[in-house]
């Protein structure tokens, strides 16, 4: 399995970048975070585990203010995200790259489109040769760079998470959130995935927040790990600190993952 | 934990009166939040004037052909009861009553609701459910501006335009009609025509296009940026966007007619 080492990087643990403290969060009568804590430093990966239905999506759209947590303070690059008034909120989420679970590709689009937009509607200085440029850096740094005339919908699923982060990196965030980057894609992709994820961090210096049910995934991009059990963070550590631990459900997670 | 003991949910009326005065009462905010956001930059002007001829292009078609239609069998249909009464001379006048205070903007609006309203909700209802609405949130993008704003703006815009164009095409295909029966001019049939309507009819005829389209937008946006539940919520969202703003229309018809009478007879 691929560790992780860094050429030039470090990570500032001096300086939060996310910090949510004691935050509650339930559809009706259905009781997803109870009580969830996490830190995340400044350029640091953390990963995010747990089992389908836990709340890791949930999680991260509270950062990006698309939920609202019932409790608790969710706090993102020094603002209070819940509190913010709408044009702080953008402000805001301009600095983070969100990527979904389901790529969430604008399909009436073609991918150089898909990957301007979010220039093209921010940055109303840029010219079109330097958005042109913008295009052409995330598309390599994706290695997709012949597929930019086309729909989404002649993309493979894999080649569409590609083309979702790199929508996500065009604003050159500070902070990344991936939701389940490696899903439903072959040990390969995958693995080109985990050095993206890897090069984003070393490259801009972002801090990210991977979520993940892949293991392998996680101990290639991981700086610490969170595992989610019940609607909290059970653990958080290094991968070999958390997976240590003899909790049952933690070493079923990490068993399934490895067919002993 | 496997089960969770779920509480007796109350409700005031009952299951289906309560849904019904939440959605009346959401669609309300829905409502008021575009008139908010209608007054407020960026205003997306290409995005509006491509929606125009998307509503347009989609339903070009069907108007033309209904329109011309309508004028044709109206007119056929008329003439024997007419001649009856020795006035088929009022032909042109009868038929731009009709097509103007009535048949013009009903028939097109209801094509559009079908058409546009329909490919509006399932447009917005799968961006919902497959998250796109959202992913434009996080770019900093406002998506009701962006997708809601826009629509509702070009279906208020371009339904009554299409309006003018079936009650204008319905007109010619009364025309053909009656000049094959007499040779009237098409000068004359339409100063006949128009001799009888008043400015109230044609300011009547124009109000209720521009609220049939807004009504058409504002129906088809709302089902769909509201979607729920995946691809079967889609398939709803369009589906309702078309009964709901075809019942809509019909109640407005009426409400308008009866408003526009009360304002004549005074
Ligand atoms: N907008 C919503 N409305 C109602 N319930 C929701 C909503 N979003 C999430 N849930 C519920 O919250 C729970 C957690 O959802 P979430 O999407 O965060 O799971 P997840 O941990 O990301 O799972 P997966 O690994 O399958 O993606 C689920 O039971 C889901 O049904
Ligand atoms: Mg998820």
């Amino acid at each position: 399995m691929v560790e992780k080492h860094y050429i030039h990087h470090t990570i500032n643990k001096e300086e939060k970048v996310i910090s949510i403290r004691e935050v509650y969060k339930s559809f009706g009568e259905l009781d997803v975070l109870k009580g969830v804590n996490l830190d995340v430093y400044k350029g640091e990966n953390i990963v995010v585990l747990g089992r389908s239905g836990t709340g890791k999506s949930v999680l991260i759209k509270l950062l990006v203010g698309l939920l609202v947590q019932d409790k608790g303070t969710v706090n993102v690059l020094g603002q209070e995200v819940s509190k913010l008034k709408e044009k702080d909120l953008n402000a805001l989420r301009l600095r983070i790259g969100f990527s979904f679970q389901n790529s969430a590709l604008y399909d009436s689009m073609n991918i150089r489109q898909n990957l301007e937009f979010p220039l093209v509607m921010n940055r109303k200085h840029l010219t079109k040769k330097e958005v042109d440029m913008a295009v052409d850096e995330v598309l390599d740094a994706v290695g997709l760079k012949d597929k930019k005339e086309q729909l989404p919908s002649d993309l493979s699923g894999g080649q569409r998470k590609r083309i979702g982060i790199a929508r996500t990196l065009i604003l050159k965030p500070e902070i990344m959130l991936y939701d389940e980057p490696t899903s439903g894609l072959d040990p390969i992709t995958s693995t080109e995935i985990n050095e993206l994820i890897n090069e984003v961090q070393e490259q801009y210096n972002t801090s990210s927040i991977i979520i993940t049910h892949d293991l392998t995934c996680a101990k290639a991009t991981a700086d610490r790990v969170a595992m989610l059990l019940d609607g909290t963070f059970a653990s958080v550590g290094s991968f070999e600190e958390v997976f240590a631990i003899q909790e049952e459900r933690i070493q079923s997670f990490y068993n399934y993952n490895f067919v002993k | 934990m496997f089960f969770t003991r779920s509480r007796p949910k109350r409700y005031v009326f009952s299951k289906g009166i309560d849904d019904m005065l939440i959605g009346v009462y959401n669609a309300y905010l829905f409502v008021g939040r575009f008139f908010r956001e209608l007054f407020r930059s960026p205003l997306h002007i290409r995005v509006v004037i491509d929606q125009c001829f998307e509503v347009g292009l989609r339903s070009l078609t069907l108007i033309t052909l209904t329109g011309f239609v309508t004028g044709v069998v109206f007119t056929k249909q008329s003439r024997p009861s007419l001649e009856v009464f020795g006035a088929a001379s009022w032909l042109p006048s009868l038929i731009s009553i009709a097509l103007v205070r009535a048949l013009g903007s009903l028939v097109t609006a209801l094509i559009c609701a079908g058409k546009v309203g329909s490919s509006i909700g399932a447009e917005l209802g799968s961006m919902r459910v497959t998250e796109q609405i959202d992913a434009m949130e996080v770019s900093a993008v406002n998506p009701f501006k962006y997708l809601v704003v826009t629509r509702v703006l070009a279906t208020t815009i371009a339904v009554p335009i299409l309006s003018l164009y079936c009650t204008f095409v319905g007109l010619l295909g009364s025309y053909m009609n009656v000049h094959a029966h007499e040779d009237t001019s098409f000068i004359s049939f339409f100063e006949n025509g128009f001799s009888t309507l008043s400015f109230i009819d044609l300011f009547t005829a124009v109000f209720k296009s521009i609220l049939f389209g807004f009504t058409i937008g504002i129906i088809g946006t709302y089902k769909g940026y509201n979607a729920t539940q995946g691809t079967r919520g889609v398939g709803r969202a369009a589906n309702q966007a078309v009964v709901l703003s075809m019942f809509l229309i019909f109640i407005e018809e009426i409400v308008v007619v009866q408003v526009s009478n009360w304002i004549k007879f005074f």
